[in-house]
């Protein structure tokens, strides 16, 4: 199986208030179509590195393979469209642009990579909501949906470039177990069905066990 | 790499979606735009009026014969003396002529340069005007009136006949108003002038002129060169002034410092003549462009911080945006279009505003007895002055945007998104 994400020797310290070592040496490889979680306790550091790992956090030693290219050292502007092309991000609270309509929120990280034309779009993202059940809410507002229909639509979105991973900073911390459920059950398929790797930092251990694999962080070193 | 499309429409929605700060912030630039149009057409339209008032009728280089004292006088030259100190007391001018020497010749001469658009010359000499038992004093004025009707706008002032019918009227006279007030005259009466030297010369009165200076129009009059020179009993060649219009008024100071050096006469040039007129121009100027800038300049801290406060509320947006693969740049741009787009639209219907403001002003009614053929306030409407106002509003939105985009522009997302 193919190596999607690798991470050698990140290294990454808190300078204020106090020069603080959060992640010490953090080492593994997430494999393709692998559905992986990251558990540990607050302060642990599992958000600063997923926050190195999604690119946007550059301030770190080590290095960082996608795809197997390395990533580190990269100009933002590269990072950047290395983001828009290969990851997709769900976070804790839904981050939709509340004054686009749901479809334009989808359809919008595939219109900055500008690969394809509007209509193949606007295609892809309607098929995307369908595959997520939510087709019916493309027209509406993004401030007018419910909470579990957000994280869907942030879903979708994270599809919408086809990435090769998906990244998430508890996805499912703002939902109810009802959602929650949901959410994996979606992440699970896609993991099983379109082979997507998967990499979810999460507090809540129900979800975390029923993932492929579980890293366990404590004190900025990786446990298990 | 950069997708003005996309970009261009999160502008539009962030701005539509925020209309009542938008237009607040276009109306601000839409004012001083407004403000600075109408400003200036007015003020360069009364500026440009009042320099016509003197400087249409002046002309650029003004050549005469001056009657001074010699500068040396003989008991300076005499060698024996040069080591004593003389006083000479009661020093009087050098009996010479009134006319310029060689006039003629003089004028073939200055017709050939070529930065010269016209050279007339005049007669001038004092006169009085009897009308039954009353005598004033005055001055007439030869001139060839359709040429200073040509070049120095001679009939913008004449309020009664014109300067054609001067010119083919041998015995005619163009009388200022004052004395035609004085001595109740009108076109078409007699008036009798007596030059300095005696003798009764019967005019026919064919125009009447008001310059707008009263105390002028209250002494002068005009008629044909040839008409001036009969009544002085001097030849054709009797010329007192000779006045120069140039193409271009900047060569009046050298040419009129050529002329005195050349011709031995005295030579005043336009700038030397006028000097306080420049100085309430250029003054006039000042006071339009200080308080248009200092509009546009609220009116840019008002783009300012709505920008500021647009981009504290979007915060998020920016950092979603960032996380989903808009760089920072691409960030930056979408403010800054915000920026431009307000610039753009408050611009143009600041243009539009001034141009409706100024053409209104055009339109009411401004009569005063200074200036006769001036019935509406003046109005100068410039299209530099529209280009200018454009590139002012763009610019000022610009650095208006500049600084919140970037602070945009470097928002690090990570913190944002933790931070929740």
């Amino acid at each position: 199986m193919s190596i999607v994400l690798e991470a050698k020797h990140i290294n990454k310290y808190f300078k204020k208030p106090l020069l603080f070592h959060v992640l010490k040496d953090i080492n593994f490889t997430i494999k393709k179509g692998e559905f992986t979680s990251i558990m540990g306790k607050s302060g642990c550091g599992k958000s600063t590195l997923l926050y190195i790992l999604s690119t946007m956090d550059t301030d770190y030693e080590g290095e960082l393979f996608l795809n197997n290219q390395l990533v580190s050292n990269q100009s933002r502007q590269h990072l950047s469209y290395l983001r828009n092309k290969h990851i997709g991000f769900v976070f804790q609270f839904h981050y939709l642009l509340s004054e686009f309509s749901v479809l334009e929120n989808v359809m919008l990280p595939a219109k900055k990579l500008a690969e394809k034309s509007i209509e193949e779009i606007e295609h892809n993202a309607m098929q995307k909501l369908k595959i997520l059940n939510i087709d019916h809410l493309a027209k509406k507002r993004a401030s007018q949906v419910s909470g579990g229909e957000k994280q869907r639509i942030a879903i979708a979105r994270a599809l919408i470039n086809n990435p090769s991973i998906i990244m998430g900073d508890e996805p499912t911390g703002n939902l109810d177990s009802y959602n929650s459920q949901n959410v994996f059950n979606i992440f699970k398929q896609l993991s099983n069905e379109q082979d997507l790797s998967l990499l979810v930092v999460t507090h809540d251990e129900d979800f975390a066990n029923k993932t492929d694999r579980i890293i366990q962080m404590g004190d900025g070193k990786i446990i298990t | 790499m950069t997708n003005w499309k996309v970009i261009l429409n999160i502008a539009k929605t962030h701005l539509l979606t925020k209309i009542k700060q938008t237009s607040t912030a276009a109306l601000g630039v839409t004012f001083g735009i407004g403000a600075y149009i109408t400003l200036v057409c007015f003020m360069t339209g009364l500026n440009g009026m009042l320099d016509d008032l003197i400087l249409n009728q002046t002309p650029h280089v003004h050549i005469y014969n001056e009657i001074e004292p010699s500068e040396k006088q003989p008991i300076s030259l005499y060698q024996d003396l040069k080591e004593s100190f003389n006083v000479v007391h009661s020093i009087k001018p050098k009996l010479s002529q009134k006319k310029i020497h060689n006039a003629l010749p003089i004028i073939k001469y200055l017709e050939e340069n070529k930065n010269i658009r016209g050279v007339l010359p005049q007669v001038k000499t004092q006169i009085f005007y009897i009308a039954g038992s009353i005598e004033l004093g005055g001055n007439l004025t030869g001139i060839k009136p359709i040429d200073e009707a040509q070049l120095f706008n001679m009939s913008d002032y004449i309020v009664e006949g014109s300067a054609e019918a001067l010119q083919s009227t041998d015995n005619g006279i163009l009388l200022g108003i004052g004395i035609a007030k004085k001595m109740s005259l009108k076109i078409g009466d007699r008036v009798q002038l007596s030059p300095i030297n005696g003798g009764i010369f019967p005019l026919k009165i064919v125009g009447i002129f008001q310059s707008g200076i009263a105390d002028l129009d209250a002494v002068q009059s005009f008629a044909n060169i040839k008409t001036v020179q009969r009544i002085l009993g001097k030849a054709q060649n009797y010329i007192t002034d000779i006045n120069i219009k140039l193409y271009d008024i900047e060569e009046a100071f050298p040419l009129a410092k050529q002329i005195e050096k050349q011709f031995m006469l005295t030579a005043i040039d336009i700038k030397t003549a006028n000097a306080q007129f420049e100085t309430g121009t250029t003054i006039r100027n000042l006071i339009t462009y200080a308080v248009s800038i200092t509009l546009l300049i609220v009116a840019g801290f008002g783009i300012y911080n709505i920008l500021n406060m647009l981009i504290y509320e979007k915060m998020n947006d920016i950092a979603i945006l960032k996380a989903i693969g808009f760089s920072g740049k691409d960030v930056q741009l979408i403010f800054m279009s915000q920026a431009m787009i307000i610039g753009f639209v408050g611009g143009v219907l600041g243009l539009a505003i001034g141009f409706g403001l100024a053409t209104l002003i055009s339109t009411v009614p401004f009569q005063t007895e200074a200036l006769p053929t001036v019935d509406t306030y003046p109005i100068n409407i410039n299209p530099l002055f529209f280009i200018i106002g454009f590139s002012f509003a763009m610019l000022s939105t610009f650095l208006a945007g500049y600084l919140p985009s970037k602070k945009a522009k470097s928002i690090d997302p990570v913190k944002i998104i933790r931070g929740q």
